[in-house]
């Protein structure tokens, strides 16, 4: 018998504007020793299911209309709360996406960690502790004795991450929920805490739902995979099924959407239009402290028309060394020529001529839109500013960017709030397009997004390109982004570059054992 | 933490500098003068007085002369209760509007939180509306008017409290706490209403209940914490509010506490005494203030590792 059979499951979502059915008689089940994915973007209804099942969901507005979820021989939707608190915690434990907000700040991690055993277990402080330290030393946490008194803030994600699992799996769960649990985490770390997922389960006697829109993350440790679209469930399978005979045209779009391959062969392109020359941007907290060498003696060369790729870890540098470079973050030393001139000494005037010919493109469409102007009025500011038209043609250069995004024009007079994810990112790339610049520096512009709406843009992108003949400097934490759009790449570890060459030599032979690290925790290599 | 606390108080000294002089100045500039309301008094007798109080000096010279005063902590003589200096008389009414400042203060905390945490739980329900609801007619019903209504319904129709006074009879210290507290009451349950929904939606929330927390510890051990951050930051500024704003209700109630003795002052054009009251109750506002936002960063722990990062 499986551990948990999950049949007809519906839940909707009752509020003013009517009732939205999120979930859509969605079946599924998962096995003890096993790892069940549930696979779809945002709003498909994955995170509604499984938070149903433990009556997580803020009811009203949430409410279950019917279906049924057995475990150990007890429908979970007909529990009342009281019967349904005893489960939570104890047979069944959840890891959430963001280990940045999941953690209560005000508490310390061995407060919250031995929160579960105190109450389901009625153990004494003491020996939770006890208990709390073997685990914390489990999941990979140094020194856990003194970790215990520490508060959350005091750690990195990937830490975060690791205690909100050894938090789950104290009480020795049958089942565990992991919901999008490295999504929000650098790849390098993320393949580390699937492989601690994948390995815990093993020692232990536990089924696992894993919830993710990335195929690509759960292609290595999933058993069974479900497929889930608007709420309802379009396939499922094993992953051999899945990757490799896909009926339903929306698991077949998924799994197009991994970007995988590299570009054609780059004409040889060695013209410079940007030359960086022993870059340094040291950050001074205070007078007494040892700098931060975010940027440390960097020198590259950006050529007319091509995409080069940076990547690296959050903290590696390679976000301030994007700013650097269009003077919006402040310089130590060195030089950045950009077309023959120097950047490093201009001021005033003079800089803002270059502003209009370099142009940044921002991680979060959410923040970096101004949520009190219109598309129309986010896309006039810079063509009107840097005197690109007169306001009598504003409206049709307006229309013409547009197009080139790719969105609707009756869209012009609506507000950032209005769109979507990907929507909001065309539009950032529409404000960068809008002084007809030569050089873009994209920051992560897909990592906040869903993988095919990532897909999408990064199509955009390069058309954009190649039709405007622009020069890119593309950031990212993601090695298969950057294969997928890039013609050259550097690889940049605290400040440093480790390791630069085309994309073809850099992925096919890395030469530094960091790169191979990188590469190595691209998720789905198997499926490349 | 030190070193943040040094320079909150170094700011100070310019902020009470810049207040005693505009008072100083805005008090000379109003008609009339210490003397002028009484009964005739003879012209010789009037310039002895003004020579004895150094009023006949150039107002430059008067202005200087009360400063170095007041920096050896003299407040000077009252004009108008002869031979008791101001600092005689602010240290006589403090202790009275200070304990009625604190139970006001205590009220406002008890009923404040309870109604605000209460009504966050359930949110757009009756159990949200009503005492929202109560407090902002808290928040609009100035003393004057609450004060008599107390008393005449509770002092009066029921008979169940002392109407006046301040601890002569038993229980005459009730009224005018809830009459001073009330407005306060219903400022400190918006705030907590506001910040507990604020928490009660946060991730970490739903980490709780994914544990099997108990609904009473999801909110009294995981929310309230972070929820009753601004109400602590509110209590400094508030503090000092009632202490300030203390005189209609020490009117009211024949309190003889610090807020009679200012309102008279101002009547009287007696200078010292509203120069002294005014840097005695501003300097204790910065206090205040600065003692709820040390708390209120020691609360974070974030904030607190960075203030004491700050101090090594």
């Amino acid at each position: 018998m499986s551990l948990l059979t999950v049949d007809n499951l519906e839940v909707s979502f009752v509020t003013r504007n009517g009732t939205h059915k999120a979930v859509k008689g969605v079946s599924f089940t998962v096995e003890t020793q096993q790892i069940t994915a549930i696979i779809g973007e945002s709003g498909s209804g994955k995170s509604v299911s499984c938070y149903a099942l433990l009556g997580l969901i803020p009811s009203p507005p949430g409410r279950i209309d019917g279906g049924s979820a057995q475990f150990q021989g007890q429908n979970l939707l007909t529990l009342s709360e009281a019967e349904l608190r005893k489960i939570r915690g104890s047979d069944v434990a959840m890891i959430f996406q963001d280990p940045m907000t999941c953690l209560n700040p005000y508490l310390t991690i061995g407060e919250q960690l031995i929160e579960p055993l105190l109450i389901h277990r009625n153990l004494s402080r003491a020996d939770a502790k006890t208990r709390a330290i073997e685990l914390l030393d489990e999941v990979g946490i140094r020194s856990p004795n003194s970790t215990f008194d520490s508060f959350p803030h005091e750690f990195s994600g990937g830490m975060r991450q690791r205690v909100m699992i050894a938090m789950a799996l104290i009480n020795e769960p049958k089942l565990l929920i992991a919901d999008e649990p490295t999504t929000a985490l650098d790849v390098t770390i993320q393949a580390q805490i699937l492989r601690l997922i994948a390995d815990l389960q093993k020692n232990r006697d536990i089924g696992v739902l894993f919830i993710s829109h990335d195929l690509a993350v759960v292609s290595d440790i999933a058993d069974q995979i479900v497929v889930m679209e608007q709420g309802e469930v379009v396939e499922s399978g094993s992953p051999d099924t899945i990757f490799n005979h896909a009926q339903h045209p929306y698991t077949q779009k998924l799994l197009a959407a991994i970007p995988s391959g590299e570009r054609e062969e780059p004409a040889a392109k060695n013209q410079a239009l940007i030359n960086v020359c022993n870059l340094r941007t040291w950050f001074q907290p205070n007078a007494k402290a040892e700098p931060v060498k975010a940027v440390d003696d960097v020198s590259f060369d950006i050529y007319r028309g091509e995409i080069l790729g940076l990547v690296g870890e959050s903290g590696s540098g390679k976000s301030t060394l994007g700013r650097s470079i269009m003077r919006l973050a402040p310089i130590t030393s060195g030089q950045v020529t950009f077309d023959e001139t120097h950047l490093t000494g201009l001021e005033g005037r003079n800089l803002k001529e270059f502003r209009s010919r370099m142009q940044m493109i921002f991680q979060d469409p959410f923040a970096s839109l101004n949520p009190r102007m219109t598309v129309y009025d986010t896309l006039a500011e810079p063509l009107l500013l840097h005197g690109i038209c007169q306001r009598a043609n504003l409206d049709r250069h307006i229309a013409k960017l547009m197009d080139d995004v790719g969105l609707a024009r009756n869209f012009i007079r609506k507000y950032p709030h209005e769109f979507s994810g990907g929507q909001r990112q065309r539009i950032a790339i529409g404000r960068a397009l809008a002084t007809q610049p030569e050089f873009i520096v994209a920051d992560e512009p897909v990592s906040a997004l869903d993988v095919t709406i990532q897909a999408q843009i990064l199509d955009l992108l390069m058309a954009l390109g190649r039709e405007h003949n622009l020069t890119m400097l593309f950031v990212s934490h993601d090695m298969a982004v950057i294969r997928h759009i890039a013609d050259r790449v550097l690889v940049m570890y605290h400040g440093k570059i480790v390791e630069a060459g085309p994309v073809k030599q850099v992925f096919n032979n890395p030469a530094e054992p960091y790169t191979q690290s990188l590469l190595s925790s691209i998720p789905g290599a198997a499926i490349m | 933490m030190l070193r943040f606390i040094i320079s909150r108080l170094l700011q100070a000294i310019p902020v009470i500098f810049i207040v005693i002089t505009a008072t100083f100045f805005l008090v000379r500039a109003a008609p009339g003068g210490p003397f002028d309301a009484e009964k005739v008094v003879l012209p010789e007798v009037k310039r002895a007085l003004e020579a004895q109080y150094k009023l006949d000096l150039p107002l430059h010279e008067q202005y200087f002369a009360y400063l170095s005063d007041l920096a050896q902590g003299e407040l000077g003589p009252s004009f108008k209760y002869p031979g008791r200096s101001v600092n005689e008389i602010l240290f006589s009414g403090l202790p009275v509007t200070a304990e009625l400042g604190f139970y006001a203060l205590l009220i406002a905390l008890i009923i404040g939180v309870t109604a605000g945490v209460f009504a966050s739980l359930k949110p757009n329900t009756r159990q949200d509306y009503i005492p929202m609801g109560l407090a902002m007619i808290g928040i609009c019903m100035p003393s004057f008017l609450l004060g008599p209504l107390l008393v005449l319904v509770f002092g009066i129709y029921l008979e169940w409290l002392p109407i006046s006074g301040w601890g002569s009879i038993p229980g005459d210290k009730i009224l005018p706490s809830i009459t001073l507290g009330a407005a306060y009451a219903a400022y400190v349950a918006r705030l907590s209403r506001a910040g507990m929904l604020e928490i009660l939606s946060q991730d970490y929330i739903r980490t709780a209940r994914a544990k099997g927390l108990p609904e009473w510890q999801v909110v009294g051990k995981h929310a309230l914490r972070g929820g009753l951050i601004p109400v602590v930051a509110f209590l400094g500024p508030a503090f000092a509010g009632l202490l300030a704003g203390s005189f209609v209700v020490e009117t009211i109630f024949q309190i003889p506490g610090l807020g009679r003795f200012y309102v008279q002052a101002a009547f009287n054009r007696d200078y010292t005494m509203i120069l002294g009251t005014t840097v005695f109750l501003s300097s204790l506002i910065v206090l205040f203030n600065l003692i709820s936002d040390v708390a209120a960063a020691w609360l974070n722990p974030r904030l607190r590792s960075q203030l004491s990062g700050g101090g090594q």
